[in-house]
């Protein structure tokens, strides 16, 4: 009989997927995935805001799977994500169809269409309210039941509102864009290449980990950026999708395909900036930064505006202003995967390294001895 | 066998696509082509990328075999099998000779490739030019006008610095006189079997989405000077502890009864077949 390979690793990996499990479940409760989807909408939105998949169901399952930890559940949904085919890309929508649940604008008190506070936790205070320790399904039912009486909480029609960059526009103050209708760059299908292109960046930057572009728009306001931003607007709400007919002729609105809505954040950010006119003469106008993310991450989709205008203008002296250090940065499988993969085991490069400190070490012995 | 999921996990237009870089690699031996790499079910950096040459290329005949820093064994070359198992149902096999497909990791086993294999190699930094440029359209631009004087002055000034060159694993290669090349973190022992190999290697990095290649019978050149030589780690009077082998890339370890140190083959497939070859001849 011949030597057989010792088959330690197997085993170690299946005990140890077992122990995951068992710190799952180990307290004899099953979480619903449907109370996840219930009751979790910030983690929900954030984690499919960073996979870039837009399914609230299969969010929730990827949060009970990896027990609440946004990193993994990210991780779960992205490499979903890459086995599922691409058949469709969505025509293009205008965000000002959006059916406005929330919006408010910092640099005007009275916009069009009034301030919409709709839901928000900006002006709760941080107090642990304890009643939520005994509330039920009950006690929750009754109170909806109290808040539809009210004549609260329904339909209250679409509300679709004018923006306030239009009116900036009108007034002059913000200099006329034309629509870029090229067709987008895909991230996902082309791996990302240097200069980038706006659509590109605009990916990425939505893509991005929350608490990496939170961090990255932080520094650049805090003093390593050269902006001094203004929420111009900001908005939460949903946006509906179509997609062409597959069979159909060219983009025919006629023949296109309701296929559901999204929610999201739509920040549009304005950056004073001077501009040169003729004779050297200086102005100052108003830039934009634009920020859209999926679900409702308002800090995130802000900060997304301040990096779209910080990569609009490379700096060489802020990092910040730099997109190849921005947009490699950001992703949370690609940080988080390189991060932990210093915890397998580099037993070959790190002999190879010893073998060349040990060389230095005896040269220079030899120095000594012979010097 | 995993039936929720396609053959070998992706969707075959992705398949296709990674296969269409490959071909571009294996075209330009040394360039390092982009290529849109999906995620997977296992890390970012945990060997994604060789992990998506493997799937894309893998067929129902394929036999497999995966090695992580020279085992079989080894929990993530486990790990990486049992997904490539999971969704292929494809034999594997630890005997190098006996695979059609081998993916490692900062190894090329001992027993020579042979013609018809393909051997994947997990890359987790592929610019070779990285340590001192930072930015990928700067180094991209170096590759194209051939300006790889950085990468010489890098050797140089570890001379100066330290007497000798000091590159541990990944020590950066010439391949067919045109593209300096990240050997991906193999010893320096390993640099020379990549010089006109009877097999194809393709070297696929998934987080910073490359995928390069060295076809067969390709020149593969170790960058060194006239008078400073590329030199492999030394084992010179050491042996495996197990089956006596010299003259193969050796593991350090410590011999806690004895104090002392002692040393055994790092690849542990090949370590296997010289014991049991060892007890054949016994037997007779």
């Amino acid at each position: 009989m011949g030597y057989v390979a010792v088959k330690g690793g197997t085993i170690a990996i299946e005990e140890s997927i077992k122990r995951l499990k068992y710190e799952r479940i180990q307290q004899g409760q099953a979480i619903e995935v449907e109370k996840i989807q219930a009751g979790m909408r910030g983690l929900i939105d954030q984690v499919m805001s960073e996979s870039s998949l837009y399914n609230e169901g299969l969010a929730a399952l990827a949060i009970k799977q990896a027990e609440g930890n946004p990193e993994e559940a990210v991780f779960l949904l992205r490499a979903f994500r890459s086995t599922v085919p691409r058949k469709h890309y969505s025509r293009v929508i205008e965000s000002g169809e959006m059916h406005v649940e929330r919006r408010i604008s910092a640099s005007f008190k009275d916009i069009p269409g009034g301030q919409i506070l709709g839901a928000t936790t900006d002006y709760t205070h941080r107090l642990l309210d304890f009643s939520l320790l005994k509330e039920t399904d009950k006690i929750v039912q009754e109170w909806l039941h109290h808040y539809h009486n009210e004549g609260a909480g329904g339909e209250t029609g679409p509300q679709v509102l004018p923006k306030v960059v239009d009116y900036l526009r009108q007034e002059g103050l913000i200099p006329p864009c034309e629509n870029n209708d090229s067709e987008p760059d895909d991230v996902t299908r082309e791996s990302l290449e240097f200069p980038s292109s706006r659509s590109q960046r605009l990916q990425i930057l939505t893509r991005g980990e929350t608490g990496a572009v939170t961090s990255l728009a932080y520094a650049v306001i805090r003093g390593y950026g050269a902006l001094h931003p203004t929420v111009g607007e900001l908005r939460v709400g949903t946006l509906p999708v179509s997609i062409d007919h597959p069979a159909g002729q060219g983009n025919n609105d006629e023949d296109a395909f309701y296929i559901g809505e999204v929610k999201v954040t739509e920040v549009e950010m304005l950056m004073p900036v001077t501009v040169e006119k003729e004779y050297g003469k200086k102005e100052l106008e108003f830039e934009i930064g634009y920020g859209l993310c999926f679900g409702q991450n308002e800090t995130k989709a802000i900060a997304m505006g301040i990096l779209d205008n910080c990569l609009e203008h490379p700096n060489n002296e802020f990092p910040s202003h730099n997109e190849e250090f921005v947009l490699f940065h950001i992703d949370s499988v690609e940080s988080t995967g390189f991060i932990s993969h210093l915890k397998m085991p580099h037993y070959v490069t790190f002999q190879s390294k010893l073998d060349s400190v040990r060389k230095t070490k005896k040269e220079e012995k030899q120095e000594v001895t012979t010097g | 066998m995993n039936t929720a999921y396609n053959f070998a996990f992706f969707d075959e237009g992705s398949k296709r696509e990674i296969r269409r870089a490959t071909l571009k690699a294996i075209a330009i031996p040394g360039y390092q082509v982009p290529f849109a790499s999906r995620e997977m079910p296992i890390g970012r950096g945990w060997g994604t990328g060789g992990l998506q040459l493997t799937l894309s290329l893998i067929g129902r005949n394929d036999v497999l075999k995966v090695i992580d820093q020279g085992s079989d064994e080894s929990v993530n070359a486990v790990n990486i099998k049992k997904l490539v198992c999971d969704t292929t149902g494809v034999e594997t096999t630890e005997h190098t000779e006996e695979a059609t497909l081998i993916q490692s990791r900062h190894r090329i086993p001992e027993v020579p490739l042979r013609k018809g294999q393909i051997l994947v190699l997990q890359v987790p930094l592929p610019e070779p030019l990285r340590y001192y440029e930072p930015s990928e359209s700067q180094t991209k631009k170096l590759h194209a006008e051939k300006e790889y004087s950085g990468a010489w002055l890098m050797l140089f000034e570890q001379i100066m610095k330290y007497g000798s060159m000091t590159t541990g694993a990944d020590h950066p290669v010439l391949v067919n006189g045109r593209y300096v090349m990240a050997p991906s973190p193999i010893p320096r022992y390993d640099n020379p079997k990549m010089q006109q190999n009877d097999a194809l290697i393709l070297l696929g990095a998934g987080r910073e989405k490359k995928v390069y290649a060295v076809p067969p019978y390709t020149k593969v050149v170790s960058l060194d000077f006239d008078d400073y030589h590329f030199q492999p780690e030394s084992f010179e009077g050491k042996h495996c502890r197990l089956c006596g082998s010299t003259g193969v890339f050796l593991d350090e370890l410590v011999d806690e009864a004895a104090n002392k140190t002692v040393y055994q083959c790092n690849d542990t497939s090949y370590c296997l077949e010289k014991l049991n070859e060892v007890e054949k001849v016994g037997v007779n």
